[in-house]
């Protein structure tokens, strides 16, 4: 296992967990955790002893809250730069990777550190933890995929206020308008976070993944195309070994023991 | 016909050409095409095979020809080696070629592809012309056969900037027939040449012809050439049939005569 500065990195019954880990400034941002955090799912990605990606900040305050802009100022790289070599590769990375990802918002999860919560699969968020699309504040525009994800999880409407107003999204609104799947209390989120990670480490991971991968095709093209896609997609499901000991253990009355194959 | 570099296998009605050198992700050097070039023309000659499908594996079709071959020719070597006059009698194979293409199909590899008849793509295909960035250019009929699927704008960006596109760009361009996923590319190029190989074969044969026919002529020329070839048609058995089948209601059966 590599070791990373930034972020804690753990595998447990399928699970791995990674916590962005730089409580002291709201686990910003810095080059060294874009670069780490592309690492680790590529990682979890490689690796078959992973079948669910958990992503959290450490501590009680922050998921992410963004970009470090100290270390940015400093910086000689654009913007545009910064999104195309670090952000970018790093959110496609997240909607590719053909296993669960579960954001556990455990705190403020800001500008590009909202994106990356969006990106995830899942999301069970923390009441007292916040989402805000801080970027108008200091006059800049989402990022990150914000854009797209906004008007896909909560229509237009909202996805144009909460990016031209900027403002917190407190969790029984980001749950009510569908930003997350589930809302707990702050002291039952790691445990109501893991057990669905669990749960989901033993189900059939390949056609976990064959769902994600006709997801995203969804979100672009028409329902012909969409059609024709599940076709394959469900003919590839058909011949994994986990299809079979589904049909296999339903007609032997048992419990399926999936191996994510 | 022993081979190091091409696997051959054939199926029902069609062959399937891989080609083998995995381990420098099938780069394209003079022994490999030759054998290519040599397979696809002994599988022409086979009754039992009324279509190909070239493929290479998951990562790679072919990610270019073999820069090791080349690096240190001179000029004059090249021009008396001409190592690409081989790949025209690509050109001449008369059954239809389905490339089946996962990963780089880049240089070489791309024209390679594009020397075929239909293209059928993994989502994970992709394809280019990077020749530039190495301080030369397509030699292959990468500007010729590039600019005549994509139009000029795009095969001049693909050239110029060595810029490599996904499957699902090329698949708007026009470069590829159907982009599927990654674990059904061959299977579907099988079906794709399943559903040739049930077609009347010298219709099949004389239509090549003619759509190929399209590339090398006028207007005028190529409508008079598909004219005749429509004609020629009427002396063979499979349209005697195809048109009683059709009258009577019935399946036809093809005797490829």
């Amino acid at each position: 296992m590599p070791e990373y500065q930034t972020l804690l990195y753990s595998l447990t019954e399928g699970v791995s967990a990674i916590t962005m880990n730089r409580p002291e400034v709201y686990n910003a941002l810095n080059e060294q955790m874009k670069k780490e955090l592309n690492d680790a799912f590529k990682e979890a990605e490689k690796d078959p002893k992973v079948r669910c990606v958990v992503l959290r900040g450490a501590g009680e305050k922050a998921f992410c809250s963004g970009q470090d802009l100290k270390e940015h100022a400093g910086l000689k790289r654009s913007l545009k730069e910064s999104l195309e070599k670090s952000y970018n590769p790093l959110i496609k990375r997240m909607r590719s990777i053909e296993k669960p990802v579960i954001g556990m918002i455990n705190g403020v999860a800001a500008g590009a550190g909202c994106s990356v919560a969006l990106a995830c699969d899942l999301r069970v968020m923390s009441s007292t933890a916040k989402l805000t699309e801080v970027f108008i504040r200091i006059g800049l525009v989402p990022d990150s995929g914000s854009h797209w994800f906004l008007p896909r999880l909560a229509g237009m409407a909202r996805a144009f206020e909460y990016a031209a107003t900027g403002r917190d999204i407190a969790a029984d609104e980001a749950l009510q308008v569908g930003l997350v799947n589930r809302v707990t209390s702050p002291d039952q989120l790691e445990k109501a976070t893991m057990a669905w990670a669990t749960q989901l480490a033993k189900a059939p991971t390949k056609s976990i993944g064959l769902i994600k991968r006709t997801l995203n095709k969804a979100m672009t093209v028409d329902l012909d195309t969409l059609l024709d896609y599940e076709a394959h997609i469900q003919q590839i499901a058909s011949e994994t070994e986990d299809h079979k000991e589904g049909v296999t253990a339903f007609l032997e009355k048992r419990p399926a023991e999936f191996k994510g194959k | 016909m022993s081979s190091t570099y091409i696997i051959v296998t054939k199926q029902d009605g069609y062959a399937i050409a891989q080609i083998n050198r995995p381990d420098v992700l099938n780069a394209l050097n003079m022994a490999l095409m030759a054998e290519l070039v040599d397979a696809l023309e002994t599988l022409d000659k086979d009754n039992d095979v009324r279509c190909i499908i070239l493929t290479g594996n998951e990562k790679a079709f072919a990610a270019g020809a073999d820069i090791k071959e080349m690096a240190d020719a001179s000029a004059m070597e090249m021009l008396l080696r001409d190592q690409f006059a081989r790949w025209d009698r690509i050109r001449k194979i008369k059954k239809p070629i389905i490339a089946a293409v996962s990963g780089f199909a880049l240089g070489g590899g791309c024209e390679v592809v594009m020397a075929c008849d239909m293209v059928i793509a993994s989502e994970t295909a992709r394809f280019g012309q990077p020749e530039i960035n190495l301080g030369v250019m397509p030699g292959a009929g990468g500007t010729q056969r590039l600019t005549r699927a994509v139009g000029k704008v795009k095969a001049m960006e693909m050239v110029l900037t060595g810029r490599v596109i996904s499957a699902e760009e090329a698949l708007r361009y026009g470069l590829i027939n159907k982009v599927v996923p990654i674990e059904c590319y061959l299977e579907e190029a099988k079906s794709w040449a399943k559903e040739i190989a049930s077609k009347p074969p010298v219709a099949v044969r004389l239509a090549k012809e003619s759509v190929l026919k399209a590339f090398d002529t006028t207007m005028e020329g190529g409508l008079e050439f598909e004219r005749k070839n429509f004609y020629l048609l009427f002396a063979s058995d499979d349209q005697k049939e195809g048109m009683s089948a059709f009258n009577e209601k019935r399946t036809p059966g093809w005797k490829g005569k």
